[in-house]
């Protein structure tokens, strides 16, 4: 391949490219981070990953907002849980019908919920994620109630059970990867712009043909399946599930994920969902403040970098070397 | 579908009627365009033209009256089921997508050849795949015409007021669409932006274009129109060719108040 042709195919498939080393760079962590425990944060990451990912295409891409994510993520946990522990179905298909499920929940929870827009759309989705909440916590018999269900078998795929650390790692990081490279493919397609679109001039965007109401509801459906899947995987990862991890202030957190990573910006949603679980580590005998502090970033990010961390960043060192040019090329000015 | 011959009629609205409240925007209000023509809607402000407009793209339904637009009723259809019929418009305010780039917004324009279905975006199969460098080209070949290529990469939000109103014509016009609707395409213009933009609108004329040209701008509508109909108080005054809507002394009132014809 000649240089030009090689620089051509780099262009050309610059994402595809992307996803690829970075999930290259992904694969001998496990070797050099043998601490289990941080090996342990490292998945939690990948979990946190999928379900900002499918809520960045709602929220950053469709302009929507959802402050009800974590009862996606709490019905895909709990989904696994029962199905697995008191039917015996085997993880993986009680993934997949647990996904089924919520997709049709989500779709149904949309038909009227998104006639609704901006804070009316996000007491909705709320009011929706204190009712699952309440269910999971009073629902004794099937949910287990405040303690919750244990003793959830990990995936297994042909007979491998991904039961330590290391083959988590592999399995959460590989379902991560996947659902980025699908979010990036939905982006750059048709359907993708559409929702741009609609984010930004419903009345123009279906002048364009764009089919407002059926992108929202779809794209709603599709962000609480990536929640979903992310609650089965978070279930068979962590063998027990309890309803503390599913209530307001999860759903919150995974919206600053992606505010703080970049509204739309999806490689941003990876990093956002880094930080955000990560944090709490460091936070110390301040962990009992965490939502205070949450809320004292995203609004730091808000007023510093509006587009997001990674993105603000990226922005800033445009602008600097756009400045650094155009200084060269007119030095009097 | 039906085929429509050349200049024959491509939409026909007739007894269209929209009432605001008790204000009449439009009253029992017939209008004709024939495929290949440029027919203008002229008349004072408040004439009910934007009404008339927006009745034909579905955002407004009106009270009663028919539109067909080749053999279609329109009555009744929501703005992207009508959209996707073929006919594109543009915004008297501006209609565009700021923080999308430029080519996205033609893009965007592109919409109804870009395909719907979740399950190829996802996978970004190789038809999809195909496609979009296909939708790609011809947008930037539209960017070329309407003036905006070295823009593409620019969010359409940081262009001058006069080549946003480019952009929506590009936008509008790239999917060749049947029908072309251009709600106030030169208001804001100084002459020069104004004389491309007529410039614009007799090439896209010249390529086969229909369009319907919602305007101010006599001298802008007396040069590039096939047919001029004339609304004023929701209600059509007058129809016919430019020279003669010109001379028309309903006209000339509904415009300039009786004083003045009399003077």
């Amino acid at each position: 391949m000649s240089p030009r042709a090689a620089a051509s195919f780099m262009a050309r498939h610059r994402t595809g490219l992307s996803v690829i080393g970075l999930s290259l760079a992904l694969v001998p962590v496990p070797l050099i981070l043998t601490n289990p425990w941080k090996l342990g944060i490292l998945n939690l990451i990948a979990i946190h990953a999928i379900v900002a990912l499918g809520l960045n295409l709602f929220v950053g891409y469709a302009g929507q907002i959802s402050l009800g994510h974590a009862a996606f993520f709490g019905l895909g946990a709990y989904g696994s849980a029962i199905l697995t522990t008191a039917f015996a179905i085997p993880p993986l298909l009680a993934a997949a019908l647990t996904a089924a499920g919520v997709a049709l929940t989500a779709f149904v929870i949309g038909l009227p919920a998104l006639r609704l827009t901006g804070h009316y759309l996000a007491m909705a989705t709320l009011g929706f994620n204190i009712v699952v909440h309440n269910i999971l916590v009073q629902w004794d018999r099937v949910t287990g109630g405040p303690s919750g269900l244990s003793g959830i078998p990990p995936l297994a795929v042909f007979g491998l059970a991904f039961r330590d650390e290391v083959r988590q790692y592999y399995l959460l990081w590989g379902a991560a990867m996947v659902f980025l490279t699908l979010s990036l493919n939905l982006v750059r397609s048709g359907v993708g712009r559409g929702l741009a679109a609609l984010a930004e001039d419903e009345v123009s965007a279906a002048a364009m043909g764009v089919d407002v109401r059926r992108g929202k509801i779809a794209v709603f459906t599709v962000s609480a399946v990536f929640a979903s899947v992310g609650g089965s995987l978070f279930a068979h990862y962590m063998g027990t599930v309890t309803p503390d991890t599913f209530g307001i202030f999860a759903s919150i957190d995974f919206v600053i994920m992606v505010v703080i990573g970049g509204l739309g910006s999806l490689w941003g949603s990876l990093g956002g969902a880094a930080f955000i679980t990560v944090l709490p580590y460091f936070l110390g005998p301040l962990e009992d403040s965490k939502e205070i502090i949450h809320g004292l970033i995203v609004v730091a990010v808000l007023l510093i970098l509006p587009r997001g961390f990674l993105a603000g960043i990226a922005d800033l060192a445009k602008s600097r070397l756009a400045r650094g040019r155009s200084a060269m090329r007119s030095p009097t000015a | 579908m039906a085929t429509v011959a050349p200049n024959g009629i491509i939409l026909e609205a007739s007894g269209l009627t929209k009432h605001f409240g008790g204000v009449p925007a439009l009253h029992d209000v017939g209008f004709v365009a024939r495929k290949g023509q440029v027919t203008a809607l002229i008349g004072p402000n408040g004439a009910g033209k934007t009404t008339f407009i927006n009745c034909l793209t579905g955002l407004l339904r009106p009270d009663k009256g028919s539109m067909v637009f080749d053999g279609q009723e329109l009555f009744g259809l929501s703005p992207h089921r009508i959209a996707r019929l073929g006919i594109a418009r543009t915004f008297q305010n501006l209609g565009l997508f700021p923080r999308l780039s430029v080519l996205d917004n033609v893009l965007c324009g592109l919409s109804t050849q870009a395909g719907d279905s979740l399950l190829e975006a996802f996978l970004r199969t190789p038809s999809l795949r195909h496609r979009e460098r296909r939708l790609r080209l011809a947008a930037l070949e539209a960017l070329d015409t309407f003036g905006l290529a070295d823009r593409a990469e620019w969010p359409a939000g940081a262009l001058s007021y006069g080549e946003k109103k480019h952009l929506e014509l590009a936008r509008a016009f790239v999917s060749g669409p049947r029908l072309l609707l251009l709600d106030e395409p030169v208001a804001g213009l100084n002459p020069d932006e104004t004389e491309r933009v007529g410039t614009l609108i007799r090439q896209m004329r010249r390529t086969g274009a229909t369009l319907i040209i919602v305007e101010h701008d006599m001298d802008l509508v007396m040069s590039v129109s096939d047919h001029v109909v004339v609304l004023d108080g929701g209600r059509r005054i007058a129809g016919g060719a430019p020279e003669d809507v010109r001379r028309n002394p309903l006209v000339l009132e509904a415009y300039l108040g009786k004083i003045s014809v009399t003077a």
